[in-house]
């Protein structure tokens, strides 16, 4: 696992489509260019979805490995104001 | 102020809009749109602005709910006859939608009351269903540099712009003053289709909601008319020469909010 300088963190395990991808939405709208977010997210559609949704934003996904229980962590630096 | 899940959920296909996002939510829940009217056009509108989650609603009418408004009034129910129409509104809005603050104002608006009513306001809607009162709303406007949506409807047809100070022509530009009274009949005379002020009072609301987030193009410089029964819209070009016009040019002659008279069969009994 790469070392990041993460900027903030959210954890979208809490809801479901399309909140997850709204909440990771958000949490990206308070950060500056170039900030980087920590999302730990649930297997199955969110890790199919929420990646793919954010790279369609225009953001970089840096980063997705699977956690010892069973969710995954996901690394976006955001791109733009 | 952060959003909560239910929120996030409540307002998710707005926030997932490039256009809106989370910012452009926040606004909406920031801002404060002032309705005159709960009318035909007024209860669509108010309807989406307050599920839109604009914070902060008012809403003004003198009127009480009749059996005749229910054909096209939306927000108004059979149970609500009888009711002054704000309250009524004021109700169907919160069930809506808990986040947003509704104020009432039961009365007519008056050269006296306008500048008042519309001080507090980011965006004005214009849902009045009578000559002296839209020109009233403009000139308040105009002299107070709000932004408004102009709208009016009659029988199968629509018609809207949108002003906003310094970026183009004001209703009065348009159309210079009132026609004489009893010249142009209004929706009670001539009736209306109701589904016309779903059509024209949501786009009131999208203008509003439009002015918030800041997205796209306003209709400022145009004049939009709906024919329903050819299917026809037009998007008109109105003339960018504002300098003449007696309330928003360059030598302003109506400098004072006026009270036209109103056409006999318009006033209460």
């Amino acid at each position: 696992m790469a070392d990041f300088n993460i900027t903030d963190t959210v954890d979208i395990t809490d809801v479901n489509c399309p909140i997850t991808f709204v909440k990771a939405k958000v949490a990206l709208e308070e950060l500056n260019d170039g900030d980087i977010l920590e999302i730990r997210l649930n297997d199955g559609e969110p890790v199919q979805n929420v990646p793919r949704s954010l790279k369609e934003e225009g953001h970089k996904v840096l980063e997705l490995t699977k956690n010892d229980d069973g969710t995954y962590r996901l690394i976006v630096q955001k791109v733009g104001d | 102020m952060a959003f909560t899940n239910e929120q996030l959920e409540r307002y998710s296909r707005h926030i997932i809009l490039k256009e809106v996002g989370a910012k452009g939510q926040k606004k909406l829940s920031q801002a404060k749109v002032l309705i005159i009217g709960a009318g035909g056009l007024g209860a669509p509108a108010a309807l989406y602005l307050a599920a839109a989650g604009v914070g902060t609603i008012g809403i003004v009418d003198a009127d009480e709910v009749d059996l005749s408004n229910l054909q096209r009034q939306v927000i108004h129910t059979t149970a609500d006859i009888g009711k002054p129409k704000v309250q009524s509104a004021k109700e169907t809005m919160e069930a809506i939608n808990p986040d947003v603050t509704v104020n009432t104002y039961h009365t007519f608006v008056t050269s006296a009351n306008v500048l008042d009513l519309i001080g507090d306001y980011d965006f004005i809607l214009d849902g009045t269903d009578n000559f002296p009162a839209k020109f009233l709303i403009n000139d308040a406007c105009v002299m107070a540099k709000k932004p408004f949506s102009h709208a009016g409807i009659i029988r199968f047809k629509g018609q809207l712009m949108t002003y906003v100070p310094g970026q183009g022509p004001c209703y009065r530009c348009v159309f210079k003053n009132p026609p004489p009274k009893d010249a142009v009949p209004t929706c009670k005379q001539a009736g209306v289709i109701g589904a016309m002020g779903g059509v024209i009072g949501s786009l009131q609301a999208m203008e509003a909601v439009k002015y918030i987030v800041g997205a796209g193009d306003l209709l400022t410089g145009y004049l939009l008319t709906f024919d329903a029964l050819k299917m026809e819209w037009h998007k008109v070009k109105l003339p960018s020469d504002t300098s003449k016009c007696p309330v928003c040019g360059d030598h302003p002659t109506i400098t004072e909010l006026v009270d036209y008279e109103q056409a006999e069969c318009d006033m209460k009994k």
